[in-house]
């Protein structure tokens, strides 16, 4: 290092001006190494895997068959660690955005790349398809672990049984979205903590204060919870419980994800950065 | 070319910059002047569209810089050096910058070359030193291989080496025909390395001019004289239009005189000399005494007051 410090090193030549102009196809590019570069997504893609899978292998463990009834869903039983994976996703989602302002590399970013619009869609289908791949990968292996669990007492399921492929691979829909939904947020606060503190609040606490309204108020089917968590049940909920329908609950919370990215897209695109 | 005309940034009651006019041109290092808090980075971030102006406009090469069809080849710009994820390595921070704008992955190598990298270029970045960081910045700026590099206080922090470093990689980058614009608090850091200066205070424009103009303009004449006896000698130089200051111990500062007029003045009147120099008022001293008044905050105590005598003056 110090050998070179003095050394007037000359600079290259002139690269070629090529045709066109930076657009999505590099954006994307960049964006896959930003996030495959650093050990922090692996990690917490891994901890997001063991604690959906193991919390799903915890329930159904302790499932047997007097549980068994009309509304009885094996499924849905093995992939009850989303109810915790959802906010591990969604934090994973914030953080995309919140850590390019908290380590200041946003401006690295926007100066190479300053049609910002391009960046944050960039951003947001490469994380888009890594929590759908992680997704996939957990809800897969809890439903299979799960399922080998519940065999014992004769209660497990098979994906060939009505709706359940669409619950299990629904689960990674279901996650994929949770994601996104954390990462309009981090676009509209910028700030970890912040960012944190909405999932938590969007996701978690507004569940358990809907559990305290009577049903017939008819609210508790808006929250994302209970929305998006019509997908992955193979068995519908009771009427009683006034849900939507699975697709049209996933609808619901898709549609949740993308008030908070095109509001914090606004945003984005009119903030100093 | 940078060109900015009328350039304002309101922050709530502030006025961070005041319809801010200039151009920088190729070929030469121009220098950015004004002292903290005067505006530099602002205006800095305005020109690379990270800041929405409140009025005014920039173009860089005549285009608006978010409309540039290739951004890192018309423009390179080191801001913060620690503005980069720790966790990532240098060369992984410089593929992700790279890609964006379709650049070949060894131009990466390349750029970890020019800054003396090569070796460090696994290494994550949270374990880098300062100057090692202001080098990967340097080396993310030269990655377009673009027409214009904006620095903002490349030199800080650094050791004398790499302060040397820095001076000579700006050069050749001008030599190369390239436009270099460097912001700095420090006059004497411009007084080495650049051609035309631009300096502001308080976000207005002081002075937009060569660094040979800035000093014909701005340095007073000063003469250093020691001498048993300086009341009489002071008194002479205040008549013959000088202005003196005395430091005690029979040395003085006349200004407005030259030196074979105060030695002159000496002879005539018996008056025994035991120094007699010409003191350039250094850049430093023209700049702090120009910029005194845009200083935001006044410090109570002056920092060096034997270097900075206008400054000192007024702070005190």
């Amino acid at each position: 290092m110090t050998t070179t410090l003095s050394r007037m090193t000359p600079i290259a030549g002139r690269l070629p001006q090529p045709a066109g102009r930076a657009g999505f196809a590099g954006a994307l590019r960049s964006e896959f190494t930003k996030i495959r570069s650093v050990r922090s997504t692996y990690w917490s893609l891994i901890i997001l895997i063991i604690v959906t899978v193991g919390i799903g292998a915890l329930a159904s463990a302790s499932s047997h068959p007097g549980d068994l009834g009309p509304h009885f869903d094996p499924a849905n039983i093995s992939l009850y660690g989303l109810v915790l994976g959802q906010l591990i996703i969604a934090v994973l989602g914030a953080l995309t955005i919140t850590s390019e302002y908290s380590t200041g590399m946003i401006r690295a970013s926007l100066v190479v790349m300053p049609r910002r619009g391009t960046v944050i869609a960039a951003k947001a289908v490469v994380f888009g398809a890594v929590a759908l791949v992680t997704g996939l990968m957990a809800c897969f292996a809890s439903f299979f672990l799960g399922q080998a669990l519940m065999s014992g007492h004769h209660i497990s399921t098979t994906l060939g049984q009505p709706d359940v492929l669409r619950a299990v691979i629904g689960g990674a829909l279901f996650l994929t979205v949770c994601g996104l939904l954390g990462f309009g947020l981090g676009l509209i606060l910028r700030h970890t903590a912040a960012a944190i503190s909405a999932v938590v609040g969007l996701l978690f606490v507004l569940f358990i204060l809907a559990l305290r309204l009577p049903s017939s108020w008819q609210v508790s089917k808006w929250v994302p919870l209970n929305a998006g968590g019509q997908i992955w049940q193979a068995v519908p909920s009771q009427p009683s419980a006034h849900m939507f329908s699975a697709w049209t609950g996933f609808g619901v919370l898709c549609g949740y994800a993308a008030i908070a990215i095109i509001g914090g897209l606004i945003l984005f695109r009119k903030r100093d950065a | 070319m940078i060109e900015v005309r009328n350039l304002t940034k309101r922050y709530g009651d502030t006025l961070a910059v005041d319809d801010l006019s200039f151009s920088v041109e190729p070929g030469k290092v121009t220098g950015f002047l004004g002292p903290n808090g005067a505006g530099k980075t602002t205006t800095m971030r305005m020109i690379l569209g990270l800041d929405r102006p409140t009025k005014g406009s920039v173009t860089v090469h005549g285009t608006p810089f978010d409309q540039l069809d290739w951004p890192m080849r018309a423009v390179g710009a080191l801001l913060d050096a620690k503005a980069i994820h720790g966790g990532r390595s240098a060369r992984s921070h410089l593929l992700c910058l790279a890609q964006a704008n379709n650049l070949a992955r060894r131009r990466v190598d390349e750029v970890l070359e020019i800054v003396g990298m090569e070796e460090v270029a696994g290494k994550r970045s949270k374990d880098f030193s300062l100057g090692m960081g202001q080098r990967l910045g340097i080396a993310a700026a030269l990655l377009g291989d673009p027409d214009i590099l904006m620095f903002d206080e490349p030199v800080n922090g650094l050791d004398p080496d790499g302060i040397l470093w820095i001076r000579n990689l700006m050069k050749a980058l001008a030599a190369e025909g390239r436009t270099v614009f460097v912001s700095s608090h420090l006059m004497s850091e411009m007084e080495n390395t650049a051609d035309r200066l631009i300096v502001i205070g308080r976000g207005k424009l002081i002075a937009d001019c060569t660094v040979k103009e800035f000093i014909t303009a701005h340095s007073r004449q000063k003469v250093r004289v020691r001498t048993p006896q300086p009341e009489l000698l002071a008194k002479l130089a205040a008549s013959a239009g000088g202005t003196i200051r005395d430091n005690g111990d029979g040395v003085m500062v006349v200004q407005g005189l030259g030196p074979s007029q105060v030695g002159d003045l000496a002879f005539e009147n018996g008056i025994r000399l035991h120094e007699l120099a010409p003191a350039h008022a250094s850049l430093e001293a023209a700049f702090m005494e120009l910029t005194a008044s845009s200083v935001q905050f006044h410090a109570s105590v002056p920092a060096d007051a034997d270097r900075t005598p206008a400054y000192a003056g007024k702070a005190t």
